[in-house]
């Protein structure tokens, strides 16, 4: 600052200044210690009851005894959130395509946007009871069933599945579209052939995301499957799943069940993760964005 | 997009296709429309029925279900204060803890923090929402509770002289109001702090930089050009995550201590809205059944509530230089849902 000397900051300025940028530092580092202590423990207290058993057997719920595995709670989880994804990711990807194609700027589409972003706020706890009341209590197929859960979390995945797909879809160039339809290509196939493959792993990003969602979700469980401890693969009946059983477990008395319960979370987070990694590397693949 | 091009006998042009030929278009368009179609009467067909189920509870108890103090299974009465006054004193907690971390981590990530560590760092908080809540309560109730409960006693001995948390050090327990909205603190933490980093983006670098051509400091920067411009959006993001605290449910039964009364201080037992459903459903019929729905209707009111403010205040907090409101909803969903961005 030679020819024009600029008034230095004041030096309660400055102290201000470095006491705020500290504390923004310090609370980003508290931010992270429960991150940290929730993988330290479920390592510490998990690791040591993973062991054959725990994957290929499932759990006795007796008091006294072995406590098994929870072998049909990982693989109920996986059924039901299956099914539920084969629900859930054609109407909500079909919603998307209303919204992108179709739907556009007009007064409907704005309310079914509306409605979705709504949707995302609703308590899954309250999807559970809807699906309780309108099936379960009906007595559709059974009383408690597998499918009914399906159905629960593929409510709760619907919004999630719509709005990522709808941004993904808007990303597609409409300059690809347009030279489709330049072209004479009926609209069906514009969609089918130019939109949907440009789109594509981003979809299945969006699809990715919601199914961990649904993965670890209890509440709406508790009230359409009501859970159960033997294997079964039948969609008709109650069947096991990874948050169920450790809900359950922790309730327990018995220090082996807890640690069993540990083990349990820490593979429920494991598969949450990686399913989260693998939406992650589709993202990164995608051309859009 | 028809192709219009010279018309030929009949006023149709070459280039058009035959209406059979457009069958497929029209199918796939009226399907699409009646799949929306079909969301919308859903959502609104369960929110009749839930009504309905809970019409015997507010015809029985009117409004004493919400304001009356007496939730008493043995004798049948469902008067659901407790239940109301426990989901909003652990919600509200769980605003004051987790939302000024929450904001000073997002201010942290974009605005101080070296460039390379921007992603890690994001991707670590997102990482605090991908915990499935049943996991949340598991690590509460045997690490997080147990561990605090000395410093909880010695914090309510120590300021025993402020209202609502002096008297409780003795009857302390290990599950409280407190412990809940603690670990519901840490669960809205990544949800305002995605939505609070994609609102700071939104302000725009000329604001940033002229606030630092005045002399600015980086502190008087982010106070006097970043929070004004971003504070919509930041409350916005805030209320989301209250619409979140207010219907969690496993974590929350886990450690509240599920005592249907309303808890004297900030360490004694409660219950919330959410947990009493997850809690009695199992044996629950009739009228009782009927309470927990009307519970349930509460709490989706609730919600709806909050989520329609906040996404007001989104909306407007993003519409910055981003393309309409439209962007902001997707962004909330995103956010909502951890790891990406």
């Amino acid at each position: 600052m030679s020819a024009l000397s600029l008034p230095e900051t004041s030096a309660r300025r400055r102290r201000t200044d470095k006491v705020m940028r500290a504390t923004l530092l310090v609370a980003t580092l508290v931010a992270l210690i429960p991150l940290l202590l929730i993988i330290y423990y479920l390592l510490k207290e998990g690791l040591g009851s993973i062991n054959a058993n725990f994957f290929t057997q499932d759990p006795t719920g007796s008091y006294f005894g072995s406590v098994g595995g929870v072998r049909s709670a990982i693989l109920g989880s996986l059924e039901m959130v299956l099914v539920a994804t084969v629900i859930s990711v054609p109407i909500g990807i079909g919603v998307a395509l209303y919204l992108t194609e179709y739907g556009k700027d007009s007064r409907f589409a704005d309310v079914v946007r509306y409605f979705v972003d709504v949707m995302t706020g609703v308590p899954s706890i309250v999807f559970g009871l809807f699906i309780f009341i309108t099936l379960v209590l009906a007595h559709v197929g059974g009383n408690f069933t597998a499918w009914k859960a399906s159905v629960a979390l593929a409510l709760l995945m619907l919004p999630i599945i719509i709005r990522s797909a709808e941004v993904v879809l808007l990303l597609v160039p409409s300059s690809l579209r347009e030279a489709a339809l330049a072209l004479g290509a009926p609209r069906w196939r514009v969609i089918s052939k130019v939109v949907l493959p440009t789109a594509l792993p981003g979809l299945i990003t969006g699809s990715l995301l919601a199914i961990a969602r649904a993965m670890g979700e209890t509440a709406p469980l508790l009230f359409t499957v009501a859970g159960a401890t033997g294997l079964t693969f039948s969609l008709s009946q109650q069947m096991n799943a990874l948050p169920l059983q450790i809900y359950n477990d922790i309730l327990s008395p018995r220090a082996a069940v807890i640690s069993q319960a540990w083990a349990a979370g820490l593979t429920l987070v494991a598969l949450v993760l990686i399913l989260n990694l693998i939406a992650r590397a589709f993202s990164r693949r995608s051309r859009l964005a | 997009m028809e192709a219009s091009a010279t018309p030929v006998g009949g006023g149709r042009s070459v280039l058009e296709r035959s209406s059979l030929s457009r069958l497929p278009d029209r199918v796939l368009k009226w399907g699409l429309i009646s799949l929306a179609v079909l969301i919308l009467a859903l959502i609104v067909y369960f929110f009749i029925r839930l009504i309905g189920e809970s019409g015997s509870t507010f015809s029985t108890f009117g409004l004493s279900f919400i304001f009356g103090n007496d939730w008493d299974v043995s004798r049948n009465i469902y008067h659901g204060a407790p239940l109301v006054v426990g989901t909003l004193i652990t919600s509200g907690i769980a605003l004051v803890l987790g939302v000024p971390v929450a904001v000073a981590t997002a201010l942290y990530i974009t605005e101080l923090c070296p460039r390379r560590l921007r992603a890690p760092l994001s991707m670590l908080v997102d990482l605090l929402a991908a915990v499935p809540s049943v996991v949340y309560g598991l690590w509460g109730v045997f690490f997080l509770a147990p561990k605090l409960l000395g410093a909880e006693k010695w914090f309510a001995n120590t300021f025993s002289f402020i209202p609502w948390i002096g008297g409780g050090a003795s009857t302390a327990t290990p599950t409280n109001y407190f412990i809940a909205s603690l670990v519901l603190a840490i669960m809205i933490l990544p949800i305002v702090s995605a939505i609070s980093r994609e609102v700071l983006a939104t302000v725009p670098q000329e604001h940033k930089e002229a606030a630092l051509a005045l002399g600015a400091t980086r502190w008087e920067m982010i106070r006097m050009a970043i929070l004004p411009y971003a504070r919509p959006g930041i409350v916005g993001g805030a209320m989301l995550g209250l619409g979140r605290a207010l219907g969690e449910t496993i974590a929350v039964v886990l450690l509240i201590g599920d005592a249907p009364v309303i808890g004297k201080h900030l360490f004694s037992q409660g219950y919330s809205l959410a947990a009493v459903i997850a809690n009695e459903f199992g044996e629950a019929t009739g009228i009782h059944r009927s309470a927990l729905f009307a519970a349930g209707l509460v709490l989706f009111v609730l919600t709806l509530l909050v989520n329609i403010v906040a996404r007001a205040y989104v909306a407007r907090g993003t519409r910055g230089h981003r393309d309409a409101g439209g962007t902001a909803g997707a962004v909330m969903v995103a956010a909502d849902e951890g790891p990406i961005q």
